[in-house]
């Protein structure tokens, strides 16, 4: 199907907002943009970050997901407590896939699940004795641990628990950082203001203990790998670059990551921001507070890896621009290759994403070097800066849906025929089902990673392995094969 | 009043952040911008205005720095 125009993406909009009630209608279209380059600023075209409406399917999650699931969870050597019913921290364990070194429940905890299981009681009375009493029991249990963060659930905040006060006792008790983290499900309007109350916990209870500590030796070439959650092992492939070129990463945030890189990185020189939506908030403090300049980058895809060195070589000496040039050099043969052989099989095909609040932009360059084309894409929880940021890199006259429903992503898809999707598990089923080629973007579909030259590698097999996949031949109705057809014909004949 | 973070780009720019607004815009001048006093009316590339309670000196950036708005430029 050729490209839509302008004026076909517009109608297109318009039919699909039709079914909706008035104030609805109103509202959603304000979510719905065809993108134009020629604009500076997102909010001209599109509003988001904003309450989803009642009765659609919205495909968000809550603040503590932010928080427990995303910034706080990676952190392996701490023991995260779900804090309130077991339900919201048993269903989301070790869904993220955040890859770590270490071994599980001994000094390491990424997969585990704890939490304070709330009972009516706990709910009548008040938790703080029973968390209290938890924190002893985890000491004991997991003498390896080196701290513990307190993830709120709903109920904390409605029966005005004081955790901060438990917090601290605990901390004296244990002699470890004990981090309550306010982050319960219904603050905001999506999981995204998780994040800023995880980023504000870290900037509140982590980042100032070793102040005025100058015994950790730095150097010249010290940075932070912020953001990068390790899914399928990302952040290994970033980190691998980075030190070839010369750089010395001191700490990864957040996966694969401990306490201790935490407490070093106000001693770095720079801040590597790749997830911009969920942790830009302790990047801008940490600059403000100790002057470390900060930078966002992208390492999807040979173009926007090879940009993306030379954007943070560029903020150093020569020994490190040399070094970026060496490693582009040396991977050179090696994603070429890749392009070599997969581009053939997938040049001008399109795709359609809707991710959280960093992919819909950020993997665009990557689809890009393979030939394919992004015809739209949309966050689930990102904000104006996002779009601001997205705008550029999106051709024209393309979609762009904030807080997508499911009914108006299922209409979209119908109408643009996009060759391949790529969202989360929810969406997953639905759109196979249409005949429609599918990959989770969240998770990698349990494969990765995605990030880097090796990554890269891995994204283009994936891509090439779902799309042209035989068994999209085979799921049209038996009654609408070519066999049955014939059949027909045959007896109506 | 919001709290307004503000740093200086590479091209040396001052650049306005209001995090609860996700408001991140360049500022086109800045009416007392000299080692001696700084702030004043700021205007932004959108067009809206912001008002800082002059100072003696430059502030050591990035800073936060509370500010009224002045006008929305819509
Ligand atoms: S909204 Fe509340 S109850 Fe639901 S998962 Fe989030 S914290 Fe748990």
């Amino acid at each position: 199907m050729a490209a839509l125009t302008r004026e076909e993406t517009e109608a297109l909009i318009q039919e699909v907002l039709e079914v909706y009630p008035e104030q609805a209608r109103k509202d959603r279209a304000k979510h719905l943009a065809v993108n134009d380059q020629s604009l500076e600023k997102s909010n001209k075209c599109i509003t988001s970050n904003r309450k989803s409406q009642p009765g659609v399917m919205t495909i968000r999650g809550c603040a503590y997901a932010g928080s427990k699931g995303v910034v706080w969870g990676p952190i392996k050597d701490m023991i995260h407590i779900s804090h309130g019913p077991v339900g919201c921290g048993q269903y989301s364990r070790a869904g993220r896939r955040n890859y770590y070194v270490g071994t599980t429940g001994v000094n390491t905890f990424g997969t585990m699940n704890f939490t304070s299981d709330f009972q009516e009681k706990d709910i009548v009375f008040g938790g703080d004795k029973k968390l209290a009493k938890i924190m002893l029991e985890i000491e004991e249990l997991f003498p390896l641990h080196k701290g513990i963060s307190i993830q709120s659930e709903c109920p904390i905040g409605l029966i005005g628990d004081d955790i901060e006060a438990v917090a601290k006792k605990a901390n004296k008790e244990i002699g470890k950082p004990v981090v309550p983290v306010r982050c319960e499900g219904f603050r905001g309007v999506s999981q995204s203001l998780g994040h800023h109350i995880a980023n504000d916990a870290i900037r509140d209870w982590v980042l100032e203990n070793r102040d005025g500590d100058e015994s950790f030796p730095t150097t010249p070439y010290d940075v932070a790998v912020i953001g990068d959650y390790n899914i399928g092992g990302d952040a290994w492939a970033s980190r691998t670059l980075l030190e070839e070129m010369g750089l010395r990463v001191v700490a990864q945030w957040s996966g694969d990551g401990t306490i201790a890189e935490m407490e070093k990185t106000p001693k770095v020189k720079l801040n590597l921001i790749h997830c911009y939506r969920s942790m830009n908030y302790i990047a801008r403090h940490m600059e403000e507070k100790y002057k470390i300049p900060w930078i966002e980058y992208n390492f999807f895809g040979p173009t926007k890896i090879a940009e993306s060195l030379r954007k943070i070589a560029a903020l150093f000496d020569e020994t490190i621009q040399a070094g970026a040039e060496r490693v582009i050099a040396k991977y050179q043969a090696e994603y070429d290759a890749v392009i070599a052989k997969y581009k053939p099989r997938l040049q001008g095909k399109r795709v359609m994403l809707y991710v959280g609040g960093l992919r819909p932009r950020h993997v665009i360059g990557a689809y890009e070097d393979l030939g394919m084309e992004v015809v739209g894409t949309g966050y689930e929880f990102g904000h104006n800066d996002d779009y601001d940021r997205t705008i550029k890199e999106m051709g024209n006259a393309t979609l762009i849906y904030d807080d997508v429903t499911g009914y108006e992503f299922e209409e979209f898809v119908k109408k643009v025929q996009p060759d391949l999707i790529g969202s989360g598990i929810k969406e997953k089923y639905i759109f196979q089902k249409m005949g429609i080629p599918f990959r989770q973007m969240h998770s990698w579909d349990y494969s990765g990673p995605y990030h880097g030259y090796d990554g890269f590698a891995i994204f283009a097999r994936d891509m090439d392995m779902t799309l042209n996949n035989p068994c999209w031949k085979q799921v049209k109705v038996p009654w609408k094969t070519d066999e049955s057809t014939k059949v027909a014909v045959a007896a109506s004949a | 009043m919001p709290s307004v973070m503000l740093k200086k780009n590479a091209e040396g720019k001052l650049v306005f952040y209001v995090p609860k607004k996700d408001l991140e815009e360049v500022a086109e001048s800045v009416e007392f911008d000299s080692p001696e006093k700084w702030g004043g009316e700021v205007l932004l590339s959108d067009g809206s205005k912001y008002y800082f309670e002059p100072i003696n000196a430059q502030p050591d950036f990035p800073v936060t720095l509370r500010a009224k708005r002045l006008d929305s430029g819509e």
